[in-house]
């Protein structure tokens, strides 16, 4: 079964990210069975359908808004944010604005391009499972790799994960 | 200056150990190249023409001798001799192999140093000014704002991969010297009408292929809200800056695309939301970094030293350095020394580390141990008594940091070049060099007076050829090296980006070319008209005449 890192560990996890290519209309509904992540286009042309369905999450690819899901939050268990490239950073922002100004308490998927030394990253922004590309890593790769979401033990600045800055959160001396 | 407390030590300990364990996997074929490559420009870590160049930061432009004896050390142990002084105030090596590199960043975390963010697409080393705390119009000394910015950007998750690189400048003084109109944030210190301090913030400023000098988005920001005004600018930039073409992706396009009012009004409407939230800063915060910037225990002087006058009368040589390269100091009895990193022998900007070591002698001995990196590439001891100032000159002399050039033609900025950069369409070095020779007359160098020559060798625009009175852009035409002129660019308050007069040159002609140029001035300027003035006052044509003769332009005219 395929795995993914979730609140720190490695997990089984079966949801598929259904994407469409482009003879597929998002009108056209055609979901598989169990635990899926539709695109956006699929959720706001099926919402009143989609909305009761068990295991439904609806995912974003980088260049869409979070404020477009802003309205369904309550409907929806969890939300990826996909990364294209690696180094297309919005998702960071993405998920950040999800928790904070959404208050989303889902899960918020990282999937698409995710490598481990970004893990520390993606944790602090908010999110709580990171999937790479199946076969990115061996299972024994990815246990190791969960070293990456400890880089750094006392980061400076206030993030999701730490929500107040060091210097709030220790007495530094002069 | 600032000392890292355990929670700062640990940050650089932890970024050793993270990029020894990237640079394994690397070697071990684990990581691809593209995955590997923007972890090495986070740590400064560039691919060069003949091995990695290191980039090691100085915040600021602040160091301690002991963190000059050790850049000296790396220079000797793991480099050919030498650093370079960039543009940025920060230190280069040339010649480090990868595998070292771990190394190296472990020998420099135990002096409180490092590499972090020193290249790539993330919040860069912040700069500020080489004076700060020693300048007589100085009314807000920048260090501890640049040092709390500098932990709030330091591994900041949300912009580790913004769209391109990011750079952060702070001044607080009457004269901008850190070049706050060319950032992609400039910050200039103020206070409001109660005397409350706050920020003038500028938006959008950059050099590269695009040269454009930033817009005010806030005219002020009270110091406890920069953070989180800095952040509403950035999260904009990181979720609407363009990401499908390298050379449109810096925050300036994106404030044009939007126009300063549309961006100003997304970021105040993002600010809405962090304004006032934890990362609001304290006064106790404020107060903790301000007191590691102490003022140095200056002894009580009445006044000018009379020795030193003495000694300029005695000795022409000493005083044409003291007349060049020794500014004046807030506190009396002191000045501020520029070392000068332009021997005419040796690139502009590279230091040996036999002259580092010297250096951090000089510091331990005559200005409390501390020593600035300045944008113009050159180091600053800024609390030198003037009664010692003789026997700085003297040593500095005959280690080859006394050219007494400083803030004229042959201190020029000038980036590494074709010479070592990958990036470079033409070499640097050599153009300078040749320059500096051809204007290797002191007493004809101080005829011509303040002239500020920047050279590039790319468009990236590493050597600020935009904003040099004179501006060397070095070209690729058909595979083979030319240079461009532009005259009238400016740093400082009155901000300008140069022109280009005509078409570029080869390599050769550059001295005549600087001659000619240099020539038109001689005859055209008025009594006590510097260089830029003259520029200003009569224009580029006289200059294009002086350059190409008449005929080009009277062909020009015809053709417009």
């Amino acid at each position: 079964m395929p795995k993914l890192i979730r609140n720190g560990r490695v997990v089984d996890d079966n949801a598929e990210i259904l994407v469409l290519d482009e003879t597929q209309a998002p009108e056209a509904l055609n979901l598989p069975e169990g635990p899926v992540f539709v695109p956006l286009a699929v959720w706001q042309a099926h919402k009143g359908v989609l909305s009761g369905r068990p295991s439904l999450g609806v995912w974003l690819d980088s260049h869409e808004g979070v404020e477009d899901l802003a309205g369904d939050l309550d409907s929806l268990q969890a939300i990826a944010l996909n990364f294209p490239k690696f180094t297309d950073g919005r998702a960071y922002s993405g998920a950040a604005l999800l928790r904070s100004r959404y208050g989303f308490k889902g899960e918020i998927r990282a999937i698409g391009d995710v490598l481990r030394d970004q893990f520390f990253f993606m944790q602090r922004c908010g999110f709580d499972a990171i999937q790479p590309k199946a076969g990115k890593y061996s299972d024994a790769q990815l246990e190791e790799a969960l070293a990456s979401l400890q880089d750094f033990s006392t980061p400076y600045q206030a993030a999701i994960d730490q929500p107040e800055p060091l210097f709030r959160r220790a007495a530094r001396a002069a | 200056m600032y000392r890292y407390d355990s929670y700062d030590q640990k940050i650089v300990d932890e970024r050793v150990a993270q990029f020894r364990d990237q640079t394994r996997r690397y070697l071990a074929g684990e990581l691809t190249d593209d995955e590997f490559r923007p972890l090495r420009l986070q740590n400064g870590l560039y691919i060069q023409r003949h091995a990695p160049m290191l980039r090691v930061a100085v915040p600021y432009g602040l160091l301690a001798s002991r963190q000059i004896r050790t850049l000296a050390n790396i220079a000797r142990t793991h480099d050919k001799g030498y650093a370079h002084v960039t543009t940025r105030q920060n230190f280069q090596f040339n010649w480090p192999e990868l595998k070292v590199v771990p190394e190296i960043l472990a020998e420099l975390a135990q002096v409180e140093m490092h590499a972090i963010q020193t290249s790539g697409a993330c919040i860069r080393n912040i700069t500020s000014d080489p004076f700060a705390g020693v300048a007589g119009d100085e009314y807000i000394d920048p260090r501890p704002w640049c040092e709390v910015l500098r932990q709030w950007s330091t591994f900041h998750p949300e912009f580790a991969f913004l769209p391109r690189k990011f750079k952060i400048a702070v001044n607080g003084a009457h004269q901008d010297r850190a070049v706050i109109q060319c950032h992609d944030i400039g910050l200039e210190l103020k206070r409001d009408a109660a005397g409350e301090i706050g920020f003038r913030v500028l938006v959008g400023g950059g050099l590269g292929r695009t040269p454009i000098i930033g817009e005010e988005i806030s005219d002020f920001v009270p110091w406890q809200h920069i953070i989180t005004y800095c952040e509403a600018i950035l999260r904009v930039y990181n979720r609407y800056g363009r990401r499908d073409n390298l050379y449109k992706a810096r925050i300036k396009i994106l404030v044009k695309a939007l126009g300063i009012a549309e961006f100003k009004r997304q970021v105040e409407e993002e600010w809405t939301f962090g304004k006032n939230g934890p990362n609001t800063l304290t006064e106790a915060e404020v107060a903790r970094v301000a007191a590691h910037f102490t003022t140095p225990a200056y002894t009580q002087l009445p006044g000018d030293d009379a020795g030193y006058a003495a000694q300029r009368a005695a000795n022409p040589a000493f005083a044409a350095w003291a007349k060049r390269n020794v500014l004046a100091h807030k506190v009396p009895g002191y000045a501020v020394v520029v070392l000068s990193l332009k021997d005419p022998k040796r690139a502009p900007g590279d230091i040996t580390d036999a002259q580092l070591d010297l250096v951090a002698d000089l510091a331990d001995a005559y200005s409390f141990g501390e020593i600035r990196a300045t944008h113009e590439q050159n180091l600053v001891l800024a609390d030198v008594q003037q009664s010692d100032l003789f026997a700085v000159w003297e040593k500095a002399r005959a280690a080859g940091l006394a050219t007494p050039t400083f803030g004229l033609l042959n201190d020029m900025i000038c980036c590494p070049g074709g010479d070592f950069c990958a990036l470079a369409n033409a070499k640097s070095i050599p153009i300078a060099n040749a320059i500096q020779e051809r204007f290797d007359d002191l007493d004809y160098l101080y005829d011509i007076g303040d002239l500020e020559l920047n050279i590039s060798g790319c468009m990236n625009s590493c050597g600020h050829h935009h904003v040099g009175h004179i501006g060397i852009l070095g070209v690729d035409k058909n595979g083979s090296e030319w240079y461009q002129v532009s005259l009238g660019g400016s740093q400082g308050n009155s901000t300008s980006i140069g022109k280009v007069i005509g078409r570029s040159f080869a390599a050769a002609e550059m001295p005549d070319v600087i001659s000619k140029v240099i020539d038109v001035y001689r005859a055209q300027r008025q009594e006590g008209e510097r260089f830029i003035e003259t520029v200003r006052r009569i224009g580029l044509d006289p200059f294009k005449i002086g350059v190409y003769g008449d005929a080009a332009i009277i062909e020009r005219k015809q053709n417009a």
